[in-house]
């Protein structure tokens, strides 16, 4: 089980002892600004703060090095891929054409185009880090609670915390099943076929709904049994209570927010056009 | 008693589950008063989990059906009710200790109850802090499921009814799925919640000689939906009515049967540890062990598998078996026993090559087979696992037992006729036509057993094939898999049942700490104090009589027994 992708590093740090709510609000806040603005400079400021609040988190670049691998092949496909799909994205979008030089047929590398490639990169570079910040320092027991504090009904996000919690069995269990159903020639090693890997992948799923659907039973049964669903809320062991750190950066948050937005939208477009 | 008012009363009770033709529980009359222990015992498909369903409220608010008749809890009508109402009265305790485990860690699992009732955090802390004190699970509150064991977690279970100061506890099947020793921790702790709390205590559990390892007041007897016999454990073990019923009873009990010793002049005949045997009865096991003949095995060294120095980890760092160095006979059946967590499944893994070792060989019939393929190995040791569920991936049943041997290059009329020959000897053959949804536990676990069989291993390795089985179901399974050992078979059983071990094993394997301990006979193991602490095992009573009838070989006094009992059973 010590495979996890994602996964909770235990540390003392600012960012470590914010509760999650505040946390789940910096993520979000960070996300929407991200995802609305095309504006340069707000997602510069944005990188910037990222960049500080992972350093403040004490967690290395060691300790992620898988998902910050990924993080780069993925830019780099996704430049790479955009530019191939529709190399003139840019021109339309702010309206000039700079040829910087020609590569081949329709590929003329332009300016506009590169400016705009930049600004997606950068919010994927703001956002993987914000969305590994917020995994890494909240711990699972606290993610239904601060999903609750937000105002997501608990039966929904009491959902993520179960999933959270049956994931090492689910993945204990698929592995047994692989293990015995190569034992019957049902192979998933590197030595198969890839469409027979698909093909044999799928014969696992059966006994692996079976065995969910037995333990979703007991789950069930057992919550019931001690009153969940009984009121319309609830409350949390191990929900922190918001300290003056947790309001002054929900305060900054929604300060954030505000400029951001505001100064994405002047001129009536969320566009920051250095071509015209 | 008849004047004080019971906490909980059936009245002409009956209850039918939608999908059901016929009722589960049928005209239930049964009273059970405050501070009362009972105990419910009953074969498969009796209804006795059924009745618990019905005292915790999960019938009929969860598995709905119709209820005919009353039923009160602490003088609440339950089909009025609700599954909350009910649930701040009757504590219940599920079988699967791992399954009802709900929070991501343990205080936070304990505090569930807690949390949907709104409790304010300060004080749900100080209570679940409690809770976790009366189980002595307290100094793990932080840890996670994975890092407890079955015992653990079932503590943990208990922690969880508890914080809601219930009037009711009931356990559903305790002692299923734990390490005999940690069984007999389990029933303690019951006996000393009770005591501390002063609940009234309901155990659902057919292994009745566990569950007697602390008194109870009562025991009721259920079967084909009705409570056939309610009496006190001494009226129970003395009446035959535990055998006619498909129960086991204890197995000094059954010891003293066949010294022909008067059961009805021992005094506190219920428990092992209070038993009083007179000089009389002391007598009559005495006479009937000297008389019994002893059969000498003899031992050849045809060995079909051999590990030599097995070392394993998961992770590569943290070993978790220790240089395994285990010979097995062509033809032996024999039992692989020890604490949970103690090896014997990962021995397995690596003998099968599901798992490679870091260190260590494995032959098979005197060759190197470490570096061979899961596949290549399949061939010749089978692996059946505990759940059938895990193995079952096809809806028939004949494509199910073909699939080991469809892609090995055979004939189409070939594989029929291998997964016919096999359906037979499973004892199978006239439901191959059937959807595997349509068979009982007892016959999936066949089916598991088939679809291993019919890739014509020598050697079976199978994982608790009895977890969960009554008695009969028990037997069943277990004689078809001596029947395979007299076909030739080599058998080998990965089991937490120490009668298992005895009565079909020539032979036990005891690991502890990823370490093999002992290798002998199940007798000589179970009559070795200091070996059954160490491998977290649990004494046979059949110890304890020997001993308390000044029998210098206690070993042989077993083995006797089992000898004994075994040309008994055949005779019926």
């Amino acid at each position: 089980m010590n495979n996890r992708v994602l996964n909770y590093i235990p540390k003392d740090s600012f960012i470590h002892r914010l509760s999650g709510t505040t946390k789940l609000i910096i993520f979000l806040t960070f996300s929407v600004l991200c995802g609305l603005s095309f504006d340069t400079r707000v997602l510069i400021v944005l990188l910037l703060l990222s960049l500080l609040g992972f350093r403040l988190s004490k967690i290395k670049l060691s300790e992620i090095r898988l998902m910050s691998t990924f993080l780069v092949i993925f830019i780099t496909f996704n430049f790479i891929l955009l530019f191939l799909f529709n190399p003139d994205y840019g021109t339309e979008m702010y309206g000039t054409r700079t040829v910087l030089f020609h590569l081949v047929g329709r590929y003329y590398v332009t300016a506009e185009q590169m400016f705009y490639q930049f600004n997606v990169a950068l919010k994927y570079v703001i956002g993987f880090p914000i969305a590994i910040l917020f995994i890494s320092t909240t711990n699972p027991s606290e993610f239904a609670a601060s999903l609750s504090a937000i105002g997501v009904p608990y039966r929904v996000s009491y959902s993520v915390s179960l999933a959270l919690r049956y994931i090492p069995d689910i993945q204990k269990d698929y592995h047994e099943i692989a293990q015995s159903q190569e034992a019957r020639g049902v192979g998933l090693g590197k030595d198969v076929k890839l469409v027979e890997r698909v093909k044999n992948a799928v014969k696992i799923l059966l006994p692996l709904v079976l065995t969910s659907l037995q333990r979703i039973d007991t789950i069930s049964n057992s919550m019931q049994l001690r009153s969940f669903g009984k009121n319309k809320k609830r409350t949390w062991y191990v929900k922190k209570k918001l300290t003056t750190a947790d309001y002054s950066v929900i305060a900054f948050c929604a300060i954030l927010f505000i400029v951001g937005m505001i100064v994405t939208n002047q001129g009536g477009s969320n566009i920051y056009n250095p071509f015209i | 008693m008849s004047e004080m008012t019971p906490i909980i009363s059936f009245k002409n009770f009956s209850f039918q589950y939608n999908a059901q033709k016929r009722p589960t529980l049928k005209d239930i009359n049964l009273d059970i008063y405050p501070g009362e222990k009972i105990l419910i015992c009953g074969a498969s498909g009796s209804g006795k989990s059924t009745l618990g369903n019905c005292i915790n409220g999960l019938i009929p608010f969860s598995y709905n059906g119709k209820i005919e008749g009353s039923l009160t809890v602490d003088g609440i009508e339950t089909k009025n009710s609700s599954i909350f109402e009910l649930s701040t009265r009757v504590g219940t305790v599920l079988q699967d200790p791992d399954g009802q485990f709900v929070g991501l860690t343990v205080g936070e699992d304990i505090a569930f109850a807690l949390e949907n009732d709104c409790i304010e955090q300060g004080r749900m802390i100080e209570l679940t802090d409690h809770a976790a004190m009366q189980v002595g699970i307290e100094k793990h509150m932080k840890k996670a499921p994975y890092d407890l064991s079955g015992g653990q977690k079932q503590r943990v279970s208990m922690a969880g009814v508890l914080v809601d100061d219930v009037k009711i506890l009931l356990f559903d099947e305790p002692l299923a799925n734990l390490d005999p020793a940690t069984g007999k921790g389990a029933i303690e702790l019951i006996e000393k919640l009770k005591k501390e709390t002063n609940t009234t205590v309901v155990i659902i559990e057919h292994r009745i000689e566990d569950a007697l390892w602390e008194n109870v007041d009562r025991i009721l007897l259920m079967a084909d939906g009705c409570i056939v016999a309610d009496k006190k454990p001494q009226d129970m073990l003395r009446s035959p009515l535990l055998n006619e019923y498909g129960i086991r009873e204890p197995l000094y009990l059954t010891a003293l049967k066949y010294a022909s010793a008067d059961i009805n002049k021992v005094e506190h005949i219920d428990n092992i540890r209070q038993l009083n045997l007179e000089k009389e009865e002391v007598n009559s096991v005495r006479d009937w062990y000297l008389s019994q003949q002893r059969q000498q095995t003899v031992n050849d060294n045809n060995y079909i598998l051999e590990t030599q120095d097995l070392s394993f980890a998961y992770d590569g760092k943290e070993y978790v078996l220790n240089d395994i160095n285990v010979k097995i006979r062509k033809g032996e059946m024999l039992s692989i026993v020890g604490r949970n967590g103690a090896g014997k499944s990962t021995f397995c893994k690596l003998v099968c090559g599901f798992e490679k070792p870091q260190k260590g060989k494995v032959f098979f019939k005197g060759k190197d087979v470490t570096d061979t393929t899961i596949r290549h190995r399949a061939a010749h040791i089978g692996y059946v696992m505990q759940n059938p569920n895990q193995m079952i991936s096809q809806i028939q049943i004949f494509d199910e037992v073909a699939m080991g041997i469809a892609n090995i290059g055979l004939s189409k009329e070939e594989i029929q006729e291998r997964v016919y020959e096999t359906l037979k000897v499973c004892g199978l053959y006239e439901f191959r036509n059937w959807p595997i949804s349509a068979l009982s536990f007892g016959q999936k676990k066949r089916v598991t057993i088939a679809s291993i069989l019919v890739m014509g291993p020598e050697v079976i390795i199978l994982d608790e094939p009895t977890a969960g089985q009554d008695l009969r179901h028990y037997t069943e399974i277990m004689e078809f898999l001596k029947d395979l050992n007299k076909q030739g078979i080599t058998v080998i059983i990965v089991t937490h049942d120490m009668h298992l071990m005895l009565e079909y094993t020539s032979r036990a394997i005891v690991f502890s700490n990823g370490q093999m301990v002992d290798d002998k006979a199940g007798s000589a193991v179970l009559c070795d104090p200091e070996l059954v602490e160490k491998a977290a095992l649990k004494e046979t009573s059949l110890f304890n009589l020997a001993t308390m009838c000044g029998i210098d070989d206690p070993v042989s006094f077993v083995d006797c027994f089992i000898d004994c009992d075994r040309r008994e059973r055949e005779h019926e």
